[in-house]
């Protein structure tokens, strides 16, 4: 089933690349970096004046006004076990629109926005990530480092992550 | 052409349903004793307007109902016939048809055409009632089979030419143009001699290729006349009678002619040509007076020089019809200009309801930005810094009021809601035979857009069930000493930051001893200690009904525990107070908008949360000795002799609190649905009017939360969904 | 600079669909909703053309034409009337109040530009 998904992924990739070079968000989330589609990407915060809600995964800090807009904050740290969840000035959130839905997630750091064309885009080999693999585009190289590109969108409002009531899917 | 008139269908849709309510409203509001001119005016220009619209647009079967309309309002209003309640119906439901046309114009369902000729007819015979001296019955039955395109020709000759062809003391010339397909010749001769005994005839021209007959009769008997002496041969359907000029035409100025083009062909011409060129200008989509201020004179010279080529070409142009709607356009306005009549128009521009809610939320974050600088400025010297003071004052005064004003926007008078059930008594009034007024007041009343659109089925359905349970029958009423007449109220005022909308009706009142045993059949737990207003809650329990047969008005009884439901769900509150024998009110109380709502901020802990003040009765400490454990899980308290089960937020909420003692904190008292409970918290804080702000929008559900809202700090503050917790506690303590 | 036209109708739809053919022919419109507003409007500017509906709530366009032909400014500019009907009765009762030419609705774009061109040279 993921090596079915994973191919589709790819396709989807390509033909975007094609026309456009796919633009990429990295960030830096124990001790692998992540790439997310660009487009998906709202803006980036600091991470204050969250009001917790009770009984939600410990993952889920709460939610906080942006703009008028209530939006969930959730640690991305904590959900994958990796880093030290640590909140300070330099802490980051990264603020994701997916699926017309507008949440923060929280993660080591940002690095930077790259540039990536198909050839440098592999499939998802069979590897120990931390995130599942069907949530994962495939593997990105640009200047010795290697990227996991995730399909943010799939993985935020996967049951997995229960930030979406599911029964509206 | 139709993709130019497209950009302009969705306005010509608004502005019909406006008008088509406008004109439902004055219907029903008609004194039929003794109608309004000015209420006639009003529908006739109604159907008028959408009229015009409509063939402007191309939607033909508006058009031709319309006109079916119109012709029949002309009539009244010009109180050639009397008007009736049956004609009340029958435009009702004209309206309706319309109503369906429109929607099926929108894309919306489909018009209903069965309906659509039923409704014509019946306008059609109300129209000829006043020429049953033209003996038309003949025509009613064989034209229902026509083309419905020529219909609206029979009703518009016999009101035009009846009317100041009538002076029976000058020469009038007609054009009578009419199909000779199926008149055999001598039928036709027979009737070119009926025509010459009325006066002097020419025959223009006899049966084409098209088998079109134009005749001409200059006569003193007015039109009617010659309509009958037609009708046996011709269909009427296929029959055009038409005033053309007078022989005499110099000599008046009162019968006058479509265009002074003929007048010059009469002076000059012979007078077939004079016939042609009338019918010529009448169908012509535009022309020009000649001697008018700013006329052309070349387009003139041109239109004249074409008027004296071969007749033929003339019929050429008369088939060059380039309108569908082409046949009705010489209906007559016998208009006296009647000035001051209320315009309803008012400069507005339609904005999208999003944008609307995006400056709701912009101008929330400015108060909020404003308080914070209120905050920060609050501590400098206000004696250094009065100059920031004073501008920090206007600051808060103008973001006020430009908050009040946004918020402002998204409401609406409630007589948007009230104004459609004038039509629902009136139907169900005479469904059920029984004398209903409905009297508003406080329409002008504004509440929120979301509200209004809610509200507006749960309310129908009270109107409904005081109609169908409350009034009484005309004789019932009458052996009661009461008028025959019932009387429904919609009233609706402002009352503190809530709405409060009534549904009264002076009818039977609820029968308490009726309820009770008709609670205890339905398995409703009932205790004969209950109040007269417990009892009279009891009708919005789910499979409860007092009526003692089904009716199709009101069902079975459904409906009125979704009323209240969803009055509920509107974060409102549902009463009745009922007198027997005097009548029942329900009331309704809603807060003023969905977006905001008067909350009670309380500290748990390090949290704030905010309980919506509708669900508060009282707040109070206690002592020690009130507090009671049932079977060594639940908690209750004793307040007021009741026992009432304990919700603790922090346990709730897994929050470490201050207090962890109840005697220590607050216990706010809480009612939803009539079941109460305390909710046990550190602190109170305040109130606040908030602005409620999903959760879901970009989260989800969470138990015992029903939403959030932004703080003057910026900071997000959950709303507890009071109900739920009220309810949980009970199924968890007793 | 294009020609000026005050359009008076009582009805939305039409007053729209006017306004839009007009202006795209380069005319500069102005719409009034009723007969006493476009006469408020024709005091205030004077327009080059008039076009106006008949039967309107407030003031009609039959009382319309009488007033502003009263008025010196719009003595001799054209003002022609938009009617569902096309009876003479109605056209005669146009002109003695000082229509220069008559409009039968339902009408096309074309047919407006028409007339409209034909009075505005």
């Amino acid at each position: 089933m993921s090596l079915q998904q994973t191919v589709t992924s790819i396709d989807s990739v390509s033909s975007a690349a094609n026309q456009v070079l796919n633009e990429f968000l990295t960030f830096r989330l124990g001790n692998e970096e992540y790439g997310i589609d660009i487009l998906k990407v709202q803006e980036i915060r600091g991470y204050d004046a969250i009001t917790q809600i009770a009984n939600s995964p410990e993952f889920i800090k709460g939610v906080v006004n942006l703009r008028g807009i209530i939006v969930p904050i959730i640690d991305m740290r904590i959900k994958f076990k990796l880093g030290v969840a640590e909140y300070d000035q330099f802490t980051v959130v990264i603020i994701l629109n997916v699926s017309g839905r507008v949440m923060g997630i929280v993660v080591d750091g940002v690095s930077d926005v790259i540039n990536l064309d198909i050839d440098q885009v592999r499939a998802t080999p069979d590897f120990g990530s931390v995130i599942d693999t069907k949530y994962i585009m495939g593997l990105g190289t640009a200047d010795e480092r290697m990227l996991i590109l995730v399909d943010i969108e799939k993985l935020m409002t996967s049951e997995d992550m229960g930030l979406v009531d599911q029964t509206l899917n | 052409m139709s993709t130019e008139l497209e950009q302009f269908y969705e306005v010509f849709f608004e502005e019909s349903s406006e008008l088509l309510a406008e004109m439902e409203a004055c219907l029903l509001g008609l004194d039929l004793s003794s109608p309004d001119p000015e209420d006639l005016n009003a529908i006739f220009r109604a159907a008028h307007s959408i009229k015009g619209g409509a063939g402007t647009f191309g939607f033909t079967d508006m058009t031709e109902m319309t006109h079916m309309l119109e012709s029949l309002l002309d009539k009244l209003r010009k109180g050639e016939i009397e008007i009736r309640s049956e004609m009340i119906d029958t435009f009702l439901r004209a309206g309706d048809i319309i109503k369906g046309q429109l929607a099926a114009h929108r894309g919306d369902g489909a018009a209903d055409e069965a309906a659509a000729a039923e409704v014509s007819n019946e306008l059609k015979q109300f129209s000829e009632e006043t020429t049953e001296a033209l003996n038309i019955d003949k025509e009613s039955t064989s034209s229902t089979t026509e083309q419905p395109d020529h219909k609206p020709n029979e009703a518009k000759n016999v009101v035009v030419e009846s009317l100041p062809a009538t002076s029976k003391t000058e020469q009038v010339s007609f054009n009578i143009e009419f199909s000779s397909s199926g008149i055999n010749s001598k039928s036709l001769e027979n009737l070119f001699s009926n025509l010459s005994d009325l006066g002097k005839f020419e025959k223009l021209l006899v049966s084409d290729k098209e088998q079109n007959c134009k005749l001409r009769l200059t006569t003193y008997t007015c039109e009617e006349n010659i309509w009958e002496a037609l009708a046996f041969v011709v269909n009427p359907s296929q029959l055009k009678i038409e005033k053309a000029s007078q022989t005499e035409a110099h000599t008046s100025t009162k019968l006058d002619v479509s265009s002074s083009i003929q007048i010059d062909e009469i002076t000059s011409d012979k007078p077939s040509k004079t016939a042609v060129e009338t019918e010529n200008s009448a169908c012509e989509p535009y022309g020009f007076f000649s001697g008018a201020p700013a006329a052309p004179i070349e387009t003139e010279k041109k239109v004249k020089t074409e008027s004296h080529s071969d007749p033929s070409v003339e019929q050429n142009i008369l088939e060059e019809k380039s309108f569908p709607t082409d046949t009705i356009n010489s209906l007559p306005i016998q208009k006296q200009s009647k000035p001051n009549a209320p315009t309803t128009e008012t400069t507005s521009i339609r904005v999208s309801i999003e944008k609307v809610d995006q400056m709701i939320n912009l101008v929330g974050e400015l108060v909020i930005t404003q308080a914070m600088l209120a905050q920060t400025a609050s501590e400098v010297d206000p004696v250094i810094y009065e100059k920031l003071n004073n501008g920090m004052n206007q600051l808060e005064r103008n973001t006020r009021n430009l908050q009040e004003a946004v918020m402002s926007i998204r409401m609406l008078p409630i007589s948007f809601v009230f104004s459609r059930y004038p039509r629902v008594v009136h139907d169900l009034a005479s469904k059920l035979d029984k004398k209903v007024e409905l009297k508003t007041v406080g329409e002008g009343t504004e509440l929120d857009k979301g509200l209004i659109e809610k509200i507006a089925d749960p309310l129908t359905h009270l109107v409904r069930n005081s109609l169908d349970h409350g009034i009484e029958l005309p004789e019932k009423r009458i052996a009661t000493g009461k008028v025959a007449k019932g009387t429904i109220t919609l009233r609706a005022f402002h009352q503190g930051g809530s709405i409060v909308i009534e549904v009264g009706d002076d009818g039977a009142g609820l029968n308490r001893e009726k309820i009770m045993a008709k609670a205890t059949e339905r398995g409703i737990s009932i205790h004969e200690g209950m109040s007269d207003q417990e009892v009279w809650m009891l009708i919005f329990e789910p499979g409860f009904s007092t009526a003692e047969k089904v009716t199709d008005v009101s069902g079975r009884g459904v409906g009125m525990d979704v009323v209240k439901r969803n009055i509920k769900d509107m974060g409102g509150r549902i009463e009745i107070d009922s007198v027997q024998g005097v009548g029942t009110r329900i009331t309704i109380r809603l807060p003023l908008t969905l977006a905001i709502l008067d909350g009670l901020s309380v500290a748990v802990g390090d949290q704030m949360f905010i309980v919506p003040l509708t669900y508060i009765t009282e707040s109070l400490q206690i002592k020690n000795t009130d507090i009671k454990t049932v079977n060594g899980v639940g908690r209750v308290v004793h307040v007021r002799g009741d026992y009432l089960p304990v919700i603790a937020l922090h346990e709730i909420f897994n929050i470490k609190p201050n207090a962890t003692r109840i005697e220590d904190g607050i216990l706010i008292i809480l009612d939803a649905e009539g079941h109460k409970a305390a909710m046990f918290v550190d602190a109170l804080i305040g109130q606040h009017q908030v602005v409620i702000k999903s959760l879901e929008n970009n989260y989800r559900r969470v138990m015992g939360v029903s939403g959030a809202t932004i703080m003057g700090d910026g900071k997000v503050a959950l709303i507890l969904d009071t109900t739920g917790l009220v309810m949980a506690s009970h199924k968890d303590s007793l | 600079m294009g020609k000026t036209i005050l359009t008076v109708d009582d009805s939305v739809s039409i007053r729209q669909m006017i306004s839009f053919t007009l202006k795209g022919a380069g005319y500069e419109v102005t719409e009034a909703v009723d007969g006493q507003d476009a006469l408020d409007k024709a005091q205030r500017e004077t327009f080059n053309l008039v076009l106006t509906d008949i039967n309107m709530p407030r003031m009609d366009g039959l009382k319309l034409l009488e007033k502003l032909r009263g008025l010196t400014p719009y003595k001799t500019i054209p003002i022609l009337m938009l009617t569902t009907e096309s009876c003479s009765e109605m056209k005669a009762r146009g002109r003695d109040a000082g229509a220069t030419g008559w409009l039968v609705k339902p009408f096309n774009p074309k047919s407006l530009l028409e007339i409209i061109s034909q009075v505005t040279k």
